[in-house]
């Protein structure tokens, strides 16, 4: 049976004198489970990680692994493993002494490890290269062994720091989705550290987004993108546009919101925590918008401004739109499912925004 | 690895230095090169000659006058002779002499370097309170005058009762070696990455197998060079020596035994040109080792 709190924060501090690198954090993580820590450098990711390794010790509260209090467990005695940011491949030995490198307690013969050393070369793709020595590495072959090293101990839980932090974008992406596929082959949780927000929702079953050592959100991508809970959390993953004001009042299941620029909202957004009246801010992402250069026939949300400037991308083209009462221009984005040829819109072209109910999230201000 | 090392070390490190502005100035001085290269380096460059010719002319006329076929040290040279060379290896008092100070040499660069090899793991891996107290304390010796300590140590051994002895000399070349130690090792372990040991500790090994399957083997060409170099200090060391030997003498201790006598002189300065070049030999494979090896280079170049 997997257990959904296979690990355990609770009310998780770590100061470093006056800073508070981890700032009283409780959660749980899945047996089985991709996890990501992500958020700016600085905010406690790799902090947070090394307490779960045990090289450091939370200066407040406890984290549990699979049921036991870890305070006290040294490193070495705790069942996880760790791919450092700089993978720390032992200069002085050879990729196979490498990988067998944490086997000498395993009580296996030496041919066994032997073997297992070769099993994991081939699961790296790195067949042959074990007599290579640690210099002789690539940035992505280095990544490579010090995952193999790491999962060759058959740990219930991988650490893993940035490990994709110092490849070329090409290569990331590969190992993305290369790393996503073993988790799900080996089935061992992985707690995985990153401050790309894309690789973050490419790979992870659950993100924690992290800020100067809290935890702002813990949520599948898709609820992190669609419903984030606070201003930070919205604006940290993808881009959006945020409006400040004011509860007018309620009808039904949607409330009326006076906003910045809009005018009258009507928000039937779910799931966002915000307060029933007062101050508040309504978060709209650029896609949510429809662009119209002709007033459209709409009894729904509607405001007009003018065109500020326009981007092809391709795929997609952006646009900025001046509104009245509101200084920032409104970010658009929108799919280009037909071929535009044409010219996107003048500047200072009249336009119109549309959009639905529940695409106004009301956030606290 | 090409670069001479070290008495010249400062100096070849100066060069290099100057070969490097050299690459870079014609960016920036492009038509005005020769000039400006001129006008800054040519007063540091007579001075380095000038510093050089001081310091090594006097050591030059050792070997110089070894070879001489003359019992007087003066100008002008006789001719081409070894029976100064010979009679170094066949008196038995010196052969004795220097087997003391290989002895003592050799107890003092391993204990020197053991001690050495803690305190630099601790001063490098470990947030502690006073550090920098702790280190300026051991790194005392090395400008407390040897004359001081010499007297200071004597008192003591007298005091406890301890009876004079190469012992007591290897526990005051230790007293000086070990900061020595101490700074050749650190720079080793702050040249590598301590998430190298954090792996270790990771894969399941404590830290007593840690330290031997990674720490030791990363820091090897520095403990070299810390033997290397803690035995030199001990077998050129006169002044704690002199105050502490029984009666058996070290070799520098011997040698200044032997300045009484005129007619041994030149049999002296045959043992100096041997000394001189062993040692330079010996502390050029010191630095030699510490500068190579698994350093931050090869090591952690990700
Ligand atoms: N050993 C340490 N001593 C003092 N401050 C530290 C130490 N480790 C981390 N910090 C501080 O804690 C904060 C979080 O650091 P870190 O966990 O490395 O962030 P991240 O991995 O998210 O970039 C930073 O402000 C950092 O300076
Ligand atoms: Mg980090």
């Amino acid at each position: 049976m997997a257990r959904d709190d296979y690990i355990s924060m609770r009310n998780t501090s770590k100061h470093f004198g006056s800073v508070k690198a981890v700032d009283d954090v409780t959660f749980d993580i899945g047996e089985g489970e991709f996890f990501s820590l992500l958020g700016a450098s600085g905010c406690g990711k790799t902090t947070l990680l090394r307490m779960l390794a045990g090289f450091e010790q939370p200066t407040l509260g406890n984290i549990f692994i699979d049921g036991q209090p870890q305070a006290g467990v040294p490193p070495h005695h705790r069942p996880v493993n760790m791919v450092f940011q700089n993978y720390a491949i032992f200069p002085h030995l050879n990729v196979n002494r490498n990988i067998a490198y944490g086997m000498r307690k395993s009580g296996l013969s030496k041919a066994e490890i032997d073997r297992r050393v070769d099993e994991m070369l081939d699961l790296i793709k790195l067949p042959g290269y074990g007599a290579r020595g640690a210099h002789q590495l690539s940035g992505g072959q280095r990544q490579r062994v010090a995952l193999a090293r790491a999962l060759i101990k058959q740990p219930k839980v991988l650490l893993l720091d940035e490990p994709l932090g110092a490849l070329d974008k090409k290569l990331r992406e590969q190992m993305q989705l290369e790393l996503r596929a073993l988790q799900r082959d080996v089935g061992i949780t992985f707690v995985f550290v990153t401050h790309d927000q894309e690789e973050a929702m490419t790979m992870s079953d659950r993100i924690a987004v992290m800020s100067l050592g809290k935890v702002l959100q813990i949520d599948s991508p898709a609820r992190l993108y669609e419903v984030p809970q606070v201003k930070e959390v919205a604006d940290f993953i993808g881009t959006v546009n945020l409006f400040e004001g004011a509860i007018k009042g309620r009808e039904g299941d949607s409330t009326i919101v006076d906003a910045e620029g809009l005018g009258t909202v009507r928000s039937t957004a779910s799931g966002a925590e915000a307060p029933e009246a007062g101050p508040i801010t309504v978060a709209i992402r650029p896609e949510k918008f429809q662009l119209t250069f002709s007033e459209p026939e709409t009894s729904g949300n509607m405001v007009t401004g003018t065109m500020q400037a326009a981007a092809y991308l391709g795929d997609r083209s952006h646009y900025y739109v001046t509104v009245d009462g509101r200084e920032a221009p409104i970010a658009v984005a929108a799919q280009n499912a037909e071929r535009q040829l044409s010219v996107l819109g003048q500047h200072h072209e009249r336009v119109w925004l549309t959009w639905n109910d529940d695409s106004a999230l009301l956030l606290t201000a | 690895m090409t670069d001479t090392t070290a008495p010249g070390g400062s100096l070849t490190a100066q060069k290099a230095a100057q070969d490097q502005r050299g690459e870079e100035a014609p960016q920036y001085f492009a038509s005005k090169h020769e000039g400006y290269h001129w006008t800054a380096e040519a007063p540091m460059f007579l001075y380095a000659v000038w510093y050089l010719a001081f310091l090594y002319i006097p050591v030059l006329f050792l070997p110089l006058f070894s070879f001489n076929d003359s019992i007087y040290v003066a100008f002008p040279l006789k001719g081409f002779s070894l029976e100064w060379y010979g009679d170094m290896v066949s008196t038995q008092q010196l052969l004795e002499a220097l087997a003391n100070s290989i002895k003592v040499g050799g107890a003092v660069a391993v204990l020197s370097t053991i001690l050495g090899l803690f305190a630099a793991k601790a001063m490098t891996r470990y947030v502690m309170p006073g550090k920098g107290a702790i280190t300026a304390f051991i790194m005392l010796p090395l400008v407390v005058p040897g004359i001081i300590l010499g007297i200071s140590l004597l008192v003591i051994t007298n005091m406890v009762g301890m009876e004079l002895s190469l012992y007591t000399i290897g526990l005051a070349h230790t007293l000086v070696s070990v900061p020595f130690a101490m700074l050749v090792l650190i720079s080793r372990l702050e040249g590598f990455d301590k998430n190298l040991e954090e792996a270790s500790l990771d894969l399941g090994e404590g830290p007593f197998r840690t330290f031997f399957r990674v720490t030791l083997p990363l820091a090897w060409p520095g403990i070299l060079a810390s033997l290397l170099l803690t035995f030199t200090i001990s077998f050129d060391e006169f002044i704690l020596a002199f105050f502490l030997a029984g009666n058996e003498a070290t070799l520098p201790v011997y040698i200044w035994s032997q300045l009484r006598f005129p007619s041994r002189l030149p049999m002296v300065l045959a043992l100096g040109a041997t000394i001189l070049i062993f040692s330079f030999f010996i502390v050029t494979v010191a630095e030699v080792l510490r500068r190579r090896g698994v350093g931050p280079q090869s090591g952690s170049a990700i």
